[in-house]
């Protein structure tokens, strides 16, 4: 009975939890269509998201560039080497590698950052100073965040997917010697709009849940130091979890019809 | 002829669960006075200044601020009746990413006040110095600022936007003798200016006798007592009487369990 007590109990957090997090999802949301607007705020965290993300999504997605080239040339030297690797390198980053590596690499660094600092702000009375202020804390503190780490992402992922099919290319041509005329005449045929667009789309969908679960869990955290470390973790396991999740669920609605 | 009561609390409760906080809170503050709500930790007192404050819904029973029932307003409304009270926190909660200036003229930025930088600022400056402080303090972070001055700047901001009611949660808790009666000062001296109503909550007696035009005492979850300063000592109420003498025996007991 007790066992049974415990998995009914797990289920109905959980069922809790997600209905909690889709009502602050649909709060958030509306806020973002209703004034007052903050561009203020919105800049300072496309700043902070974008700008200062660049350069680890930009080191993430070079190295994995140049480790898939150099992986696919082990299978691929038999046959036309020089075509399949750059359509592989480019193929992978665009679709997959960028998004999903990117969407990692910013939520453990701006997923962390929004859930300990929305967290302190609540276990410090930050929030509730908000609300006595005639300041609304979803327009304040979430929506600007929501706002920026969804336009952000995708233009992340573009920077990154270029640097990434450049490390391919960079292996490609100097270490293992192929013509940089071909190769990229080979990554050029193999750039599909189509590929495109789904790593776009998914950016933009990880940037949102990543800002997200950094707001939510941070907003509700709870009982001082320990509640904001909690809400932290939370907030990056969790973003990853969905990240993936979500990159098979928009892979299929993309490529499986 | 009776006037309305500025703030009036009429059976309020509120539970977390199986607990039970406020157990049905009365409790009326005219307009202009200064009522200062005492009591142990874990009472009820921040969670009935919540209350009031509309930070947390009481689950039965209403607060009227000068006779509207404020439990229901939300959005626009909400925001309006916000724009009437100042806050002063028991931890200052003052925003780490804006400096000393900005925290203070941070309400008159806002909202449809939304007055203009260079406004605000000078504001900001005057009201600095009606808490005692110099306009250099207003470029500092407020993690720059020691306890004492972090409060006199949350103070500021509490009267930044001169409030109709202004609420005070614990205003000298941390503070050293002198600089809690320096902050006491501050508060009489703020509330007389503004001709502002009061309500504040404490477990610092002597805070609370200099204060308060009225004091009420609640004990798990309502007002067990209420009246003058001068009257508290010889109240007749045991409650009462261990609390202000600060004494372990009495019929307060304290969840104490053996070692």
């Amino acid at each position: 009975m007790t066992f049974l007590r415990t998995i009914g109990r797990t289920f109905l957090s959980f069922l809790w939890g997600v209905g909690h997090l889709s009502l602050f999802a649909l709060t958030a949301i509306s806020h973002c269509v209703r004034p007052p607007f903050y561009p203020r705020l919105v800049m300072r965290h496309v700043i902070d998201i974008g700008y200062y993300s660049l350069p680890v999504v930009g080191l993430t997605t070079l190295f994995t560039g140049m480790v898939l080239a150099l992986q696919s040339y082990s299978g691929f030297r038999e046959f036309g080497a020089e075509r399949a690797i750059a359509l592989i390198v480019v193929v992978a980053v665009t679709r997959e590698l960028a998004p999903v590596f990117a969407g990692l690499m910013v939520a453990g660094r701006i997923g962390a950052a929004i859930a300990a600092e929305v967290g302190t702000m609540r276990v410090t009375e930050q929030i509730d100073a908000l609300t006595t202020l005639s300041t609304d804390p979803y327009k304040y503190l979430v929506v600007p965040r929501i706002v920026a780490g969804t336009i952000m992402l995708p233009c992340l992922v573009i920077v990154g997917s270029i640097i990434g099919v450049f490390g391919g290319f960079l292996v490609g041509v100097y270490k293992l010697g192929f013509n940089p005329a071909g190769y990229l005449s080979a990554t050029w045929d193999g750039l599909e709009w189509i590929g495109v667009l789904s790593g776009v789309t998914k950016a933009a969908v990880f940037g949102f849940l990543i800002s997200l679960m950094g707001s939510y869990h941070g907003y509700n955290s709870r009982g001082g130091a320990q509640g904001v470390g909690a809400a932290t973790t939370h907030a990056v396991v969790s973003a990853s979890i969905l990240i993936l999740c979500f990159n098979y669920f928009i892979t299929e609605l993309f490529f499986s019809l | 002829m009776t006037t309305t009561p500025k703030i009036r609390l009429s059976g309020v409760h509120k539970s977390f669960g199986p607990k039970h906080v406020l157990r049905g809170v009365d409790l009326d503050v005219q307009p202009g006075e200064s009522v200062v709500v005492i009591g142990g930790s874990g009472t009820g007192k921040s969670v009935m200044l919540k209350c009031v404050l509309g930070i947390l819904s009481p689950d039965t029973g209403t607060v009227s601020i000068d006779g509207t029932d404020t439990t229901k307003l939300k959005g626009r409304d909400r925001i309006d009746l916000m724009e009437r009270f100042g806050m002063l926190f028991q931890g200052a909660a003052l925003f780490d990413s804006l400096p000393v200036w900005q925290n203070v003229a941070f309400g008159m930025m806002q909202g449809r006040r939304h007055l203009p930088k260079a406004q605000a600022r000078e504001l900001a400056t005057e009201k600095l110095a009606m808490v005692g402080l110099p306009a250099e303090v207003g470029l500092l972070s407020p993690a720059e600022l020691s306890g004492g001055m972090q409060k006199r700047v949350a103070l500021a901001r509490a009267i930044a936007s001169s409030p109709e009611i202004i609420f005070f949660d614990e205003p000298t808790t941390g503070l050293d003798p002198i600089m809690g009666d320096v902050i006491n000062d501050l508060i009489i001296k703020s509330v007389r200016e503004l001709g502002a109503t009061a309500l504040s909550i404490t477990h610092d007696m002597a805070s609370a006798r200099k204060i308060a035009d009225r004091i009420a005492m609640i004990h798990e979850g309502h007002i067990i007592w209420s009246g003058l300063p001068s009257d508290i000592d010889g109240c007749g109420n045991p409650y009462v009487e261990q609390f202000v003498h600060g004494r372990a025996e009495g019929p307060i007991r304290m969840p104490v369990r053996a070692i």
